[in-house]
C-alpha cells in the first residue's frame, strides 16, 4: 500500500517551474530514492510535499489522508518528518535540546525518555555530547543530530534530503549504514542523493529526476544497472 | 547617598527601557521585523489606564484592563498589517509598522484630544531608610522588572513554547519541520512584547502623570536604541541595553553640565557601540542562510 502517493505535483518559482508535474509512490516499508543532479528538482520536491514550499498544482496523498493544502506542522504531526538539506540543527542550542525540539510534535511526555535512549542507542556520539552546543558539532556529528532529532517525532515516513553531503567516505558509508538500520525497524524512507550509487545500493526503487521531470524509474538494481544512469550519474 | 539614590533612579528608569527593549527584540528575533508601532502600543497602554481609572476608579482594574487591551491590539496589529506581509521585502514591513505607529497616534488624538491628560495610578510616596530617600514608584518598578525578566528568562528556557520561539528566531523552516506552529509563535510573541508595553506604560505614568498621544515615541527610540546596543534579538542583551540606557540617563541628568545632551549622549553610545561591536554587546553573529 502506498503511505505516500504524489501526484503531478507542480512547483513554479516566480516564471521558473521547478517541478514540472512528477508523479512518484513510497510504499509501506520501503527505501525509495529520487536521483538527479544539481538542480533537477530535488529539494524542491522534498519541500513541497512536507509542506514547506506551496505547490502550484497536483496532489499528494500521505496515509490515505490529502496532505496537498496542508501546512507543514500539520504534516508533522501526521508522523511525516524530515532532515533538511544541509542538516540545519538550531545552532544555537544543545544536542539535548534539540532533540527535545525534534520531539515537539510528541504530545505524550511518557514516550520522549524512551525515544531519547533510542536515538542515544542508534548514535553513541550525540549521547557523548548531548551537553553541546549544536553549533560546534563537527559535520557529521550535526548529520547524526539531524537524524536523531528528526527520528524523535516517530516518524512513518522519514525523508532525507542529501544526508551525505559533504561528509568524509567513511563517514558516508556509517551514514547509509544507519539509514538501513533505520528502515529495518520499521521506518518508510524517502531519500534524495547525489550520490547515486550508494543510494541505489540500498533502495528497493528509485526515480530519476531531471530538471523537474521524473525520467526514469525502476527497482535500485535495475537503475544501478541501467546505461543511462551509470553514464550521468554514476561516472562510468 | 545621592549616587545611590541615582543608581536606583538609573535602574528604575533603565528596566522600563528594558520592559520596552524587550518587545522589540523579541519580535526582531522571531519575525525579523522591527515593530516601530511599538513604542505606540505603551501609549495605547497608558490611554487604558486612564479610561480605566474614569470608569472604575481603581487602578489594579484599570491596569490589568490595560494589559489585556494592549496584548489583543499587539495580536491584531500583527495579524491584520503584518501577517499579509511575511514574504515581503524588509522595507514594506518596516514602512507598514510606521504607518501603524502613525495610525495608533492619530487614533488617540482624535478619540482623546490632542491636549495632554493628567493620571494619577496612585500616589505611593516615597520611603527613607539609613539616610536614603526613593519614591515607592522606583521600588515597584524595579521590582517588578526583575520578576518580569527572569519569568520571561525562565520561560524561553524551560517551555515548550519558549524553547519553540528560540527554535523559530534561529531557522522557521526547521522550526516548521519539528511540527512548531511558526504563525502561532509569532502572534504569541507580540501578545508577550505588546504586554509588557502595558507594563512601561504603567512604569511611566507612576513617573509622570502627564499623558498624550506621543508618550511612547521618545521612549520607543531609547528602547530600541537599548535594544540595538544589548545586540538585537538577544533577550539578555535587551535587558542589559536598557538598564545600561536607564543609568546612563539618571547620571547623565544629575550633572548639571551634561544634562541638557542627555539624549544626545545616549545615542552617541549607541554610534559608539555599533563602531566598536556592530552586533551589540551580547549579540551573536549568525550565518546567514541561503
Amino acid at each position: 500500500m502506498a503511505l505516500l502517493e504524489v501526484k503531478n505535483l507542480e512547483v513554479s518559482y516566480g516564471v521558473i517551474k521547478a517541478l514540472k508535474g512528477i508523479s512518484f509512490e513510497v510504499n509501506e516499508g520501503e527505501i525509495v530514492t529520487l536521483i538527479g543532479a544539481n538542480g533537477a528538482g530535488k529539494t524542491t520536491t522534498m519541500q513541497s510535499v512536507i509542506g514547506l514550499i506551496p505547490k502550484n498544482g497536483g496532489s499528494v496523498i500521505y496515509d490515505g489522508q490529502d496532505i496537498t493544502k496542508q501546512p507543514c506542522h500539520k504534516i508533522v504531526h501526521l508522523g511525516m518528518s524530515q532532515v533538511p538539506e544541509g542538516r540545519r540543527v538550531f545552532q544555537e542550542l544543545t544536542v539535548y535540546e534539540n532533540l527535545l525540539m525534534g520531539a515537539y510534535s510528541i504530545k505524550e511526555k511518557d514516550t520522549f525518555k524512551e525515544d531519547l535512549e533510542k536515538v542515544y542507542k542508534r548514535f553513541p556520539r550525540l549521547a557523548e555530547r548531548s551537553g553541546q552546543i549544536a553549533g560546534t558539532l563537527s559535520g557529521g556529528e550535526q548529520q547524526m543530530l539531524a537524524m536523531g532529532r528528526a527520528l524523535m517525532s516517530r516518524p512513518k515516513l522519514l525523508m532525507l534530503d542529501e544526508p551525505s553531503m559533504g561528509l568524509s567516505p567513511l563517514l558516508v558509508d556509517e551514514v547509509f549504514d544507519i539509514i538501513k538500520d533505520i528502515n529495518k525497524d520499521g521506518t518508510t524512507i524517502l531519500l534524495v542523493e547525489q550520490n547515486a550509487g550508494k543510494s541505489l545500493a540500498i533502495s528497493d526503487r528509485a526515480y530519476v529526476l531531471e530538471t523537474g521531470s521524473i525520467v526514469l524509474s525502476g527497482t535500485g538494481a535495475e537503475l544501478a544497472a541501467s546505461e543511462d544512469v551509470k553514464k550521468a550519474y554514476l561516472g562510468v | 547617598m545621592e549616587f545611590i539614590e541615582t543608581l536606583i533612579n538609573g535602574l528604575s528608569i533603565g528596566s522600563t527601557y528594558a520592559m520596552i527593549a524587550l518587545g522589540y527584540t523579541m519580535v526582531y528575533g522571531i519575525a525579523k521585523m522591527l515593530n516601530f508601532a511599538h513604542g505606540d502600543v505603551i501609549m495605547v497602554g497608558g490611554y487604558m489606564i486612564y479610561v480605566g481609572l474614569t470608569v472604575s476608579g481603581n487602578p489594579i482594574i484599570s491596569f490589568i484592563a490595560a494589559v489585556l487591551s494592549c496584548i489583543i491590539l499587539g495580536i491584531t496589529i500583527e495579524k491584520i498589517a503584518y501577517r499579509p506581509l511575511r514574504g515581503a521585502s524588509p522595507l514594506a514591513v518596516l514602512i507598514t509598522a510606521i504607518g501603524v505607529s502613525y495610525l495608533l497616534q492619530s487614533s488617540a488624538q482624535m478619540i482623546f484630544g490632542s491636549a495632554p491628560k493628567m493620571v494619577t495610578v496612585a500616589d505611593l510616596g516615597s520611603i527613607s531608610f539609613s539616610g536614603l530617600t526613593i519614591p515607592v514608584y522606583v521600588l515597584v518598578t524595579l521590582i517588578c522588572s526583575v520578576i518580569i525578566m527572569v519569568t520571561l528568562s525562565l520561560f524561553v528556557k524551560y517551555t515548550r513554547t519558549g524553547r519553540a520561539m528560540i527554535a523559530v528566531s534561529e531557522d522557521k523552516g526547521a522550526a516548521q519541520l519539528m511540527g512548531i506552529n511558526v504563525n502561532r509563535i509569532i502572534m504569541i510573541t507580540f501578545a508577550i512584547g505588546s504586554g509588557l508595553a502595558a507594563f512601561a506604560g504603567l512604569f511611566m505614568l507612576m513617573k509622570s502623570p502627564s499623558l498624550s498621544n506621543t508618550l511612547g515615541a521618545m521612549p520607543g527610540i531609547k528602547a530600541f536604541t537599548s535594544a540595538v546596543i544589548g545586540g538585537v534579538g538577544s533577550i539578555p542583551g535587551a535587558m542589559l541595553g536598557g538598564i545600561l540606557m536607564g543609568v546612563i540617563e539618571a547620571f547623565s541628568l544629575k550633572i548639571p553640565a551634561i544634562a541638557p545632551y542627555t539624549d544626545a549622549i545616549e545615542f552617541l553610545i549607541l554610534i559608539i557601540i555599533l563602531l566598536v561591536k556592530p552586533t551589540g554587546i551580547l549579540g551573536k553573529k549568525r550565518r546567514e542562510k541561503v
